[in-house]
């Protein structure tokens, strides 16, 4: 016996509308959406170089995982999943329109005798008469019925849920409009564009207006979804495409204006809400439109979907005082600079670019130890949702830069405007790190009584000008001995003494003690002798302070606690200055804030089909899943009833209603 | 002659004078709320305010212990805001707040009563104790009373908070948890009373408490249960839609899941004596398979209507997006296998058992090990 040969588009045909085909599919689909979730998408491509090493940078560049869901190899599979689909429906449609149409009058009484649920009964009524009452039973039931005269009696063939065919018509066709939505709003068009060679994506870092039309998207563009960044008072009339390693610029068929970028708070500091008022202008200027967006609230207009996605600082002008940290006097020199704006510094200490980076108008920071909840019912409770937030504090402005050196190298700094409180005193902070992914180290600047970081800077001048150092020494040595031991040897020694640990701190701070130290003196009396140096220090740096106020004409420091501090503070904190990494700190003095507004513009036309085969989809699901199909036949001949039942679906619930049909049938062929 | 074939009487005939009472005092108390709160809220909440009366209504019709759950929550969380009198110190000083039904007080009774449910659950099964498994019911039952009292509570100490605070008790991972034992609670004695079996209880217990115990963690080494403002993106009347309905889906996977591991027990002969017959777990599983799957495909959709609104597209392939997505594949593979190729048997129930793996992976592992948009519930 040989099977007829099939052709080949037949068994293409056949493969295609296999559910095992399908599924095959659907795992494929799973697994490569995984690799997407695993391995961060759209990163810069360096941060992929670093992190995979250049073989394997390469190897997934080409398998174009770094943008799995775009990649060719993906989209292959969502149209290999269209046509499985397509065709699963265009073979089973037919015949499901049939089955859904047809009450199966043609099956014969030996067939139902085969049926497995069949159920006989006798009956002393009439055909007809049985068959009207059982007609008005499976009626009641939620069957349609048909009455079909037959040899020497009648058959019922009665149907119920139908449309369970109906919702997997529903269901895959929705699955197949979704499909095509998506990938309406994908970037197909583009990537067609860019293997034939009509567009190229930009790479270099330039002003958009000098982005070649090759790497520009006009109007027209039928979707996209690009972002723009807009400082208050500016308009933009493109959005950026970020593809791949480098992006496209989308020409809106508007112009957008930010008027005001606002952010709210809640009383315990978390941003509540973001705003922008936006304008709209055609490209002759006229204003269109004026509107208020903010998240969850986008724009529409023109098919364009406009989003507050993000924010950012847009140019804040600073007004700075610059001390320069090594210079023995306590001098500042004024400085101005903008948000994302270079300012070159030339200085004693050489010639750096400032590269302002950031500023923020709120710092919202934790400055208090965790509260345990307290031991009574609460904290069997796990204490009360209540969450005691007094710790959380708005520490006032700070802006960030980098300071880059003449041979290109740069540390990142982070000012706050505004002193914070650590251990009960005040002080200036500034914090400085190497790489991004570190935190900032800070150092602190004490803050002398009239709140500013003048003494400090005073004192600093002082301590680092050698000229002033005997007299320092001799007036810590006068302070240290009785009047008998002045002018003899004792006062030399620590006048020297004096020196040399003055001179040793201004060269490198408590390290540089520490090192001489371990060098001169025996270990086992290392410690002893550090004690007696810091001591002198101290002493020395409180007889630097009164010159430091004698030459600005200041009355002399209180003997007290707060002096006391003053001068231990200073001394840590010109320690710190060693290992600041930067001749210069920038005091922040005044700002004016200049804040941008993130956007993202949108256009999908796929949208609304996705959204229709969205509800195609739950309603084919719920009649797939929530309608039984179900047949009944009754075959009614003088003194004799066959009742039978069929399902695609043997479940309980069949089994049951079976059961309560059979007993009808007994109760009324009765 | 007609009652006798068991005619279906038609819907209004079937309601007692309970149903109408009960449908009368969520119309009253949803329409007094419109009436009283009404200016504070948008055109979507009013609609999802009215839309609620009818579809509690007949949710209550079609499973009459709603009613009675329904009433006693409300009765008790009013008495329970009585007793705030404006005032959220007093927490801490009337007594049946700080001891009963405070939203802290009352869910750690709910942890405290669904552990001693699922003790209760396994004595009864091991004993063969009709009435020990009754009692583990009425622990149940209690648990989620007592549970919903909880997250009721909550939502009005938002509210005392700062009205600007206020708002409904789904956003972050400490109240779904509590969500998500709820709604399996909930599901699990819906097919408890439906197939007159109360065996299962014991197992599927296990994975309520397994999250009772995560719960307690994360409140008391993480101090999750403090109620914290919403985030702008999440300021939107979306999530009173999406998160709901996503937690019925996990809640009844991981059902599911639990009844899978129930019919592995039953197939090796474990326990086989004491569950139910296998065609029995069989069917609960793929109607609770059934019921999160259709859940899930509406949340979903919500989801990526949501997401039209607050990200600019309805679909990003953020992990979250991407994981559901696989979840929702996998039971829909799940389904095909069963409906379509009509396959029954220990590979399904494998299959129920490993997709719960899947579904955790998405609702958890997602917040802890990958980034993205959705990162409301951290670790």
């Amino acid at each position: 016996m040989n099977t007829p040969p099939h052709s080949f588009g037949k068994s293409v045909f056949e493969l295609m509308s296999s559910m095992r085909f399908a599924i095959s599919l659907l795992s494929i689909l799973a697994i490569a959406s995984i690799i997407g979730t695993v391995l961060k998408q759209a990163e810069p491509y360096n941060n992929y170089l670093i992190q995979l090493g250049p073989f394997w940078f390469e190897v997934y560049e080409k398998l174009g995982l770094y943008d799995v869901y775009q990649a060719a190899w993906f989209l292959l599979i969502l149209a290999f999943l269209i046509v499985s689909v397509s065709v699963c429906i265009t073979r089973n449609a037919p015949n499901f329109a049939r089955e859904m149409k047809s009450f199966r009058e043609h099956v014969t009484e030996q067939s139902l005798n085969a049926f497995k649920h069949k159920h006989e009964a006798a009956t002393a009524h009439p055909p007809e008469a049985l068959a009207a009452s059982a007609q008005r039973y499976l009626e009641g039931q939620g069957y349609k019925v048909k009455n079909l005269p037959r040899e020497g009696g009648v058959l019922l063939a009665a149907k119920a849920g139908s449309w369970n065919r109906l919702g997997y018509f529903l269901a895959h066709s929705s699955i197949v409009m979704i499909l095509i939505g998506g990938l309406m709003d994908g970037n197909l068009i583009f990537k067609v564009q860019q293997i034939l060679g009509y567009k190229i994506i930009e790479t270099r870092d330039i002003p958009q207006s000098q982005v070649p039309a090759i790497s520009r998207l006009t109007p027209s563009n039928p979707s996209f979804r690009g972002s723009v960044q807009i400082p208050e008072g500016s308009s933009a009339d493109v959005a950026f495409l970020n593809v791949a390693d480098g992006y496209l610029v989308q020409e809106l068929p508007f112009t957008v204006g930010l008027k005001q970028f606002r952010i709210e708070h809640y009383t315990t500091g978390q941003p509540k809400s973001f705003e922008s008022d936006l304008e709209l202008f055609d490209h002759t200027g006229k204003k269109i439109r004026e509107a208020t967006i903010a998240v969850n609230h986008p724009l529409i207009h023109d098919g364009v979907a406009i989003y507050q996605a993000s924010f950012a600082d847009g140019g804040t002008r600073l007004t700075l005082r610059g001390w320069n940290l090594f210079s023995p006097s306590s001098e500042y020199f004024d400085v101005a600079g903008s948000v994302h704006q270079n300012t070159e510094l030339t200085s004693a200490a050489g010639k750096y670019t400032i590269e302002f980076t950031d500023f923020r108008p709120f710092n919202i920071e934790n400055m208090g130890g965790e509260v345990q909840p307290a031991g009574d019912t609460m904290s069997v409770l796990g204490g009360s949702p209540v969450s005691d937030k007094k710790h959380l504090r708005n520490v006032g402005p700070s802006f960030q830069y980098k300071l880059r050196d003449a041979r290109g190298q740069a540390l990142e700094f982070s000012n706050y405007m505004l002193p914070l409180e650590l251990d009960g005193r005040w002080y200036l902070m500034s914090g400085v790190r190497g790489s991004p992914n570190d935190a900032f180290r800070y150092m602190r600047m004490p803050l002398d009584a009239g709140g500013d970081i003048d003494s400090f800077m005073r004192l600093r001048g002082v301590l680092l000008n050698a000229a002033l150092r005997p007299e320092i020494a001799a007036r810590f040595a006068r302070q240290a001995l009785p009047e008998n031991a002045w002018n003899t040897e004792i006062e030399a020694k620590l006048k020297f003494s004096a020196t040399q640990v003055l001179a040793l701190f201004a060269e490198g701070g408590f390290q540089s003690l520490g090192k001489f130290i371990e060098d001169k003196v025996p270990a086992a009396e290392g410690e002893k002798a550090a004690g007696t140096y810091l001591r002198i220090l101290e002493l020395t740096a409180f007889e630097a302070l009164q010159i430091a106020n004698r030459q600005n004409g200041l009355p002399p420091p209180k003997v007290d606690d707060a002096t006391g501090w003053l001068v231990r503070d200073t001394l840590n904190s010109m320690s710190d200055m060693f290992v600041y990494g930067a001749p210069v700190y920038l005091q922040l003095a005044q700002y004016d804030e200049v804040k941008a507004s993130g956007l993202q513009l949108t256009r999908s036309p796929g949208k609304n089909v996705v959204y229709f085969g969205s509800l195609l989809l739950t309603l084919g699901v719920f009649f797939m899943l929530y309608v039984r199909e179900r047949r009944v036949w009754l075959r009614i001949k003088p003194g004799h009833a066959l009742l039978a039942m069929s399902s695609a679906k043997h479940t309980i619930d069949f089994e049951k209603e079976f059961l309560r049909h059979t007993q009808a049938l007994d109760t009324l062929a009765k | 002659m007609e009652l006798a074939l068991n005619q279906p009487a038609p819907l209004l005939k079937r309601l007692s004078w309970f149903d109408w009472l009960f449908s009368a005092i969520v119309a009253v108390g949803g329409l007094y709320t419109l009436s009283r709160f009404g200016e504070y809220m948008d055109i979507y909440e009013k609609g999802i305010l009215l839309t609620a009366i009818p579809a509690i209504s007949v949710f209550g019709w079609f499973w009459k212990p709603f009613r009675v759950l329904f009433i006693v929550v409300g009765a008790i969380s009013l008495f329970s805001i009585s007793q705030y009198q404006g005032n959220l110190a007093r927490m801490e000083e009337a007594f049946f707040l700080k001891y009963l039904i405070s939203s802290q007080a009352a869910i750690m009774w709910m942890c405290a009563l669904f552990s001693l449910a699922t003790l209760s659950y396994w004595a009864g099964l091991l004993s063969r104790s009709e009435f020990t498994l009754k009692t583990a019911s009425i622990l149940t039952w209690s648990a989620v009373t007592l549970g919903f009292i909880g997250l009721m509570v909550r939502w009005y100490e938002s509210y005392l908070i700062g009205a600007d605070v206020g708002h409904i008790p789904v956003s972050n991972l400490y109240e779904v948890f509590v969500l998500f034992c709820l709604i399996t609670a909930m599901m699990y004695l819906y097919y408890e009373a439906l197939y007159k079996t109360r065996q299962l209880g014991a197992l599927v217990l296990l994975v309520i408490t397994a999250a009772v115990g995560f719960i307690l963690w994360y409140t008391f080494d993480r101090g999750a249960h403090e109620i914290q403002p919403l985030v702008p993106a999440l300021k939107s009347w979306w999530m009173k839609l999406h998160v709901p309905a996503n937690f019925i889906g996990y809640g009844s996977f991981s059902l599911s899941a639990m009844l899978g591991v129930g019919y592995l027990l039953a197939d090796r002969g474990i326990l086989a004596s004491r569950l139910p017959k296998q065609e029995v777990i069989d069917d609960m599983m793929y109607k609770s398979i059934a019921i999160g799957f259709a859940f899930f495909t509406i949340a979903t959709i919500l989801g990526a209507m949501w997401a039209a609104e607050a990200w600019g597209g309805y679909w990003s392939w953020d992990p979250k997006e991407t994981w559901a997505l696989i979840v929702w594949l996998n039971y829909a593979a799940w389904l095909h296998i069963r409906l379509v190729k009509g396959l029954r048997g220990p590979m399904l129930a494998w299959w129920a058992v490993i997709g719960l793996f899947v579904t955790t992976f998405a609702f958890l592992g997602v917040n802890m090990f990958l980034s993205g948009l959705h990162s409301y519930g951290t670790l």
